[in-house]
C-alpha cells in the first residue's frame, strides 16, 4: 500500500470566531472533519452555518482562531489553486439562466481544469441528462439543485460542502442526493452538510454538530449526543387486564411510573437503566403483552440542546 | 491564463446570445454609413477626401456614442452577478478576483473589437469601392478604429469600477449615466466656461492643453483629428494641439492610463468586497 503523503486533516477549526462589528456570527468553534466522514451541521437560519462554510472556502476570514483545510489556511492567495479540491453547493444556488445546463457545467468544469467529457457523465449521474440542452430558465427547483450538486462534484473534490442541499426537494430527490453522498463518502470524501431537516439526516451523518447563535452546542455521534443529553427513555407496557397497578408497584422504586388506564404502564427511566428494566420486564412473563420503547430522537435532542441556551 | 480565456469566452457568448454584439455592430455600421453618405452630400461629389470627411464626422459622433455603448456593456457585469447570486459560486472556484475582472474585460474587448471592425470596416469597404483616397488617410482611418477600441476599453474599465463599487444595479445605471455626462459633455462645457471667464488669459495654452488631453474623450478627439493631414485641414484643431506640443503619443498614453486605472480600481474594489 502506498502511503498518502498528504496526511493533513481535511477540515480543522480551532477557536474560530467571526464578528461583524458588535455581532458575533461564530464564537470559538472547534471542529474537525476526517476523510470519508460526514458531519451534519444542525441549526436554525442565522445560526452561522453559511458563515462557517464561507470560512472553509476562504471567502470570509476568521476574526480570531484558526481555520485549516488540509492543514493550510484557506484564505491566502496560495489557497486559491487548492480550491479545486473543494466542492460547494450554496444554500440558494443561482445560475446564469440564459445558459443551458450543459453549457453551464462546461463553463465551471473549465474553471476547475476539468475536461468536458466529465460533464455529460455528471449530468447523467444526477439525473438531468435529458434536460441538459435546455435553458436553465425553464428548469424546476429540483433540477437546478441537481445541477448544483453536479457542479460541486466536478473534479472529484476531496471535501464536499453542501449548504441546505435538500431544502425544497421532493423525497425521491432527497434519497438520490443522499445516495450520491454515500458513494462519495465511500471514496474517502469528507462531507459537511448543513440542514434543518432533522429526521432525514440521522441516517446519513457519522456525527452531528448543533449550532445556535454562532455557538457549537454539541458535537458527536447521535449516541454520544443522547448520552450527553441524558434524556429519559420511555417504556410503555401493554399488560393483561387489571395487571397495570401491580406491575407499576414493582418498578415504582426504580423509575418514574405512571398507569395509563387499566392495561397500560409507562415507565420513564435513564438511558443507562433501560436494559436492566427490560430484562425484569421480560421476567414478568405472560402479564406483559407488548413493550414499546421510545428513545429520544434527533428532534428531541436538538430541542434539548437549543433550549438550554435560550433559558 | 486558461481561466481568463474561459471567462472571456463566456462574456462573448453571452454577448452573442443576448444580441449585444449584433446590436452594437448594427449601430456602428449604421452610424458610419450615415456619416459617410451625409458627408459626401455636404461636400458635393468630390471623391478626393471622402474618407477624411467621414473620419472627422465619425469621430465626433462616436465620442458620444462609444462611451455609452461601453458603459452599457459593463455597468452590470459585477453588480449583476452579486445581485443574481452567481458571484458567490464563481468566487469559490479556483480563480482569483483579478482574474474575474480581467477575464470579463478581455471578453468585452473582443465584443467591441468585433463591432468596430465590422461596423466601421463595412463603411471603409464601401468607400474603398467608390472613391480614391490617399494611403495616409487610410492609415488614419485604421488608427481611428484602433483608438475607438481603446476609448471603449477606457469606459468598459470605468464601468467595472462602478459595478464593483455599488450595491444595486439601479445605482450602477445612474452612476454610469452620470459618468458619461461628466466626461463626455460637462467636462468640455466647464472648460469652455473657464476659458470664456478667463478674459485676462491667465491660463496658459499649456494648462489648457493639459486639461484637454487629460479627459479620455478629448484625448481621443485630439488623437484622431490631428492624425492625417487631410483631416487636420478640415478641423483646424491641429494648430492648437501643435502649439501646445501635444503630439499623438500623449493622447494614446492618456487613454491607456485611464484604462489601466479603471481596471486597477475595479480589482481593488472587488477584493475589498465581502462575498
Amino acid at each position: 500500500m502506498l502511503q498518502r503523503v498528504d496526511t493533513a486533516v481535511p477540515v480543522e477549526l480551532q477557536g474560530a470566531t467571526k464578528t461583524y462589528g458588535d455581532t458575533t456570527v461564530l464564537e470559538q468553534i472547534d471542529l474537525e472533519l476526517a476523510e470519508g466522514e460526514s458531519l451534519v451541521l444542525l441549526g436554525h437560519n442565522g445560526a452561522g452555518k453559511t458563515t462557517l462554510f464561507k470560512l472553509l472556502l476562504g471567502l470570509v476570514r476568521p476574526s480570531a482562531g484558526q481555520v485549516r483545510v488540509f492543514g493550510e489556511d484557506p484564505g491566502t492567495a496560495a489557497a486559491v489553486a487548492r480550491r479545486a479540491a473543494l466542492g460547494y453547493l450554496p444554500e440558494s444556488i443561482a445560475f446564469d439562466e440564459a445558459m443551458t445546463g450543459h453549457e453551464l457545467l462546461k463553463f465551471y468544469a473549465g474553471l476547475k481544469g476539468v475536461g468536458g467529457a466529465a460533464c455529460s457523465q455528471l449530468l447523467a449521474r444526477v439525473g438531468i441528462a435529458e434536460a441538459a440542452d435546455r435553458r436553465i430558465s425553464t428548469w424546476s427547483k429540483g433540477m437546478r439543485q441537481r445541477l448544483g450538486l453536479a457542479q460541486a462534484m466536478l473534479g472529484s473534490p476531496r471535501i464536499l460542502l453542501l449548504d441546505e442541499p435538500t431544502s425544497g426537494l421532493d423525497p425521491v430527490l432527497r434519497s438520490t442526493l443522499y445516495e450520491i453522498v454515500e458513494s462519495l463518502r465511500a471514496d474517502g470524501v469528507a462531507v459537511l452538510i448543513s440542514s434543518h431537516a432533522l429526521s432525514e439526516v440521522e441516517a446519513h451523518a457519522d456525527r452531528i454538530a448543533i449550532l445556535q447563535q454562532g455557538r457549537l452546542l454539541a458535537c458527536g455521534t447521535v449516541q454520544a449526543l443522547r448520552e450527553q443529553a441524558a434524556l429519559p427513555v420511555y417504556l410503555r407496557l401493554a399488560c393483561t387486564p387489571q395487571m397495570a397497578a401491580s406491575i407499576a408497584n414493582q418498578f415504582d422504586s426504580r423509575a418514574v411510573v405512571r398507569c395509563v388506564g387499566a392495561q397500560q404502564v409507562e415507565i420513564e427511566c435513564a438511558y443507562a437503566d433501560k436494559m436492566n428494566l427490560l430484562r425484569d420486564i421480560a421476567g414478568l412473563g405472560d402479564a406483559v403483552l407488548d413493550v414499546d420503547i421510545k428513545v429520544p430522537g434527533l428532534d428531541e435532542l436538538y430541542a434539548h440542546f437549543t433550549a438550554q441556551v435560550r433559558a | 491564463m486558461k481561466a481568463l480565456w474561459i471567462l472571456a469566452l463566456k462574456e462573448v457568448r453571452d454577448g452573442l446570445r443576448n444580441r449585444w454584439v449584433a446590436m452594437t455592430i448594427l449601430v456602428l455600421a449604421a452610424l458610419s454609413l450615415v456619416v459617410y453618405l451625409l458627408g459626401s452630400a455636404a461636400t458635393g461629389t468630390t471623391k478626393a477626401d471622402s474618407l477624411a470627411v467621414t473620419l472627422v464626422n465619425l469621430v465626433s459622433l462616436s465620442v458620444y456614442l462609444l462611451p455609452l455603448i461601453a458603459l452599457m456593456l459593463s455597468f452590470d457585469t459585477l453588480v449583476g452577478e452579486f445581485e443574481q447570486g452567481t458571484m458567490l459560486l464563481l468566487a469559490t472556484y479556483p480563480i482569483t478576483r483579478w482574474q474575474i475582472v480581467v477575464g470579463k474585460f478581455l471578453g468585452h474587448m473582443l465584443i467591441l473589437l468585433l463591432a468596430i471592425l465590422l461596423g466601421c470596416g463595412l463603411t471603409a469597404l464601401l468607400i474603398f469601392l467608390t472613391s480614391d483616397n490617399s494611403p495616409q488617410n487610410w492609415a488614419a482611418y485604421g488608427w481611428m478604429m484602433a483608438s475607438t477600441w481603446l476609448l471603449g476599453g477606457v469606459f468598459i474599465a470605468l464601468g467595472y469600477s462602478i459595478s464593483a463599487f455599488v450595491r444595486e444595479r439601479a445605482t450602477a445605471v445612474g452612476a454610469a449615466v452620470g459618468l458619461w455626462l461628466v466626461l463626455v459633455v460637462l467636462y468640455d462645457l466647464a472648460l469652455l466656461g473657464v476659458l470664456l471667464a478667463d478674459e485676462a488669459q491667465a491660463m496658459s495654452q499649456q494648462v489648457l492643453a493639459t486639461l484637454l488631453v487629460s479627459n479620455p474623450t478629448d484625448a481621443y478627439r485630439l488623437f484622431n483629428l490631428t492624425s492625417a493631414e487631410g483631416v487636420s485641414q478640415i478641423v483646424g484643431l491641429a494648430d492648437v494641439a501643435a502649439q501646445a506640443g501635444v503630439g499623438q503619443l500623449v493622447p494614446v498614453l492618456v487613454l491607456t492610463l485611464w484604462m489601466f486605472a479603471g481596471l486597477a480600481a475595479s480589482i481593488a474594489l472587488l477584493y475589498r468586497r465581502e462575498i
